[in-house]
């Protein structure tokens, strides 16, 4: 159900991609699925503006759903 | 021991030599590949071979009894009473070497537990359907790497050729019955390893059309490890693996 970052790598192509991934992140059973993009398809944020993307929602808790008593039945929140 | 219980003792060891010696030749290059990924990869693969190696010698400690276990037969034996094929025993040489002679000894491998799966003996059976599973992607990733470099670089090509040329002379030897596949007591037991030939080498033929290698003529086939007449290559392998309980007979971790 719940994906968790596991690595990440870069390779010559996608399928030495798969195989480096597998080699190097799926030996003590972190990984379940495996993905490989062509990097220039990537878009990452830019370190420098991680002020303006992330610091705002460090003091708003608030924003959390922690106040709120859940159902035991509710398995995946 | 029972004539049939030693020719069975026989035939796990020669398996489990196989793993076992080619399992320490790639671990000579922990931290040594060409890149950190490539490194990891080879370790990996000389890690799954000497579990497959541990998982016959014990086999092999539990038909001999006497109180043997996994740790007598790589460390306490002689290099003639070694039986894996000359192959595997080959230095790592360049990049391209490692890669040859992988990929040949893959062809071998797996095509063999493919058949061993069906062994009348349920141990080995089972030994073979664990181990396949890490088998078939060897084979992937040598063959892939093979192609890689043969349909390269000029350099890289010339490389794979020459690593070809050298190593082809080993390759068939895996394939040639030896004294003890033979026996009739196998029977059921043992792989045909002629019956696995044509189709390893169906395998071997068409990944190296595909990377442009061209495979040499053979004048002079290498073979007797299967026997344990071995190349000066196995004595400088064990002078390592055996050092430490041949200085300090018995030591423990």
């Amino acid at each position: 159900m719940s994906h968790k970052h596991a690595g990440s790598l870069h390779a010559a192509d996608a399928e030495m991609a798969i195989n480096n991934a597998r080699d190097v992140y799926t030996r003590r059973q972190e990984g379940v699925s495996l993905w490989v993009v062509e990097s220039k398809y990537i878009t990452a944020s830019n370190p420098e503006e991680s002020e303006s993307l992330f610091d705002p929602a460090e003091d708003k808790i608030y924003r959390h759903p922690t106040f709120y008593d859940l159902p035991d039945e509710l398995e995946y929140i | 021991m029972d004539k049939n219980k030693n020719i069975l003792l026989q035939y796990v060891l020669q398996l489990a030599d196989n793993a076992m010696i080619l399992g320490q030749r790639l671990g000579e290059l922990c931290g040594h590949g060409p890149i950190l990924e490539q490194d990891i990869a080879i370790t990996n693969i000389s890690l799954d071979l000497i579990g497959e190696a541990r998982v016959l010698y014990s086999y092999a400690a539990e038909i001999e009894g006497n109180g043997k276990t996994e740790d007598d037969y790589p460390y306490k034996r002689d290099i003639l009473d070694w039986k894996n094929i000359l192959l595997v025993e080959q230095p790592n040489g360049h990049f391209g070497h490692t890669i040859v002679r992988q990929f040949m000894f893959d062809c071998y491998h797996y095509y063999h537990l493919t058949e061993m799966r069906n062994s009348s003996d349920i141990r080995l059976a089972e030994i073979a359907k664990k181990t396949i599973k890490e088998a078939t992607y060897h084979l992937k990733y040598s063959s892939e790497w093979m192609i890689r470099l043969g349909d390269g670089t000029e350099e890289s090509h010339a490389k794979m050729q020459e690593a070809l040329s050298d190593l082809i002379r080993f390759f068939d030897e895996a394939f040639i019955p030896s004294k003890i596949e033979k026996e009739e007591s196998l029977k059921g037991i043992a792989v045909d390893c002629e019956r696995i030939r044509n189709r390893a080498w169906e395998k071997f033929r068409s990944v190296c059309e595909e990377a442009t290698l061209k495979i040499p003529e053979v004048e002079y086939p290498q073979e007797g490890g299967k026997n344990g007449l071995h190349s000066e290559q196995l004595g400088f392998i064990l002078a390592d693996l055996q050092f430490l309980q041949r200085a300090y007979p018995n030591s423990n971790w």
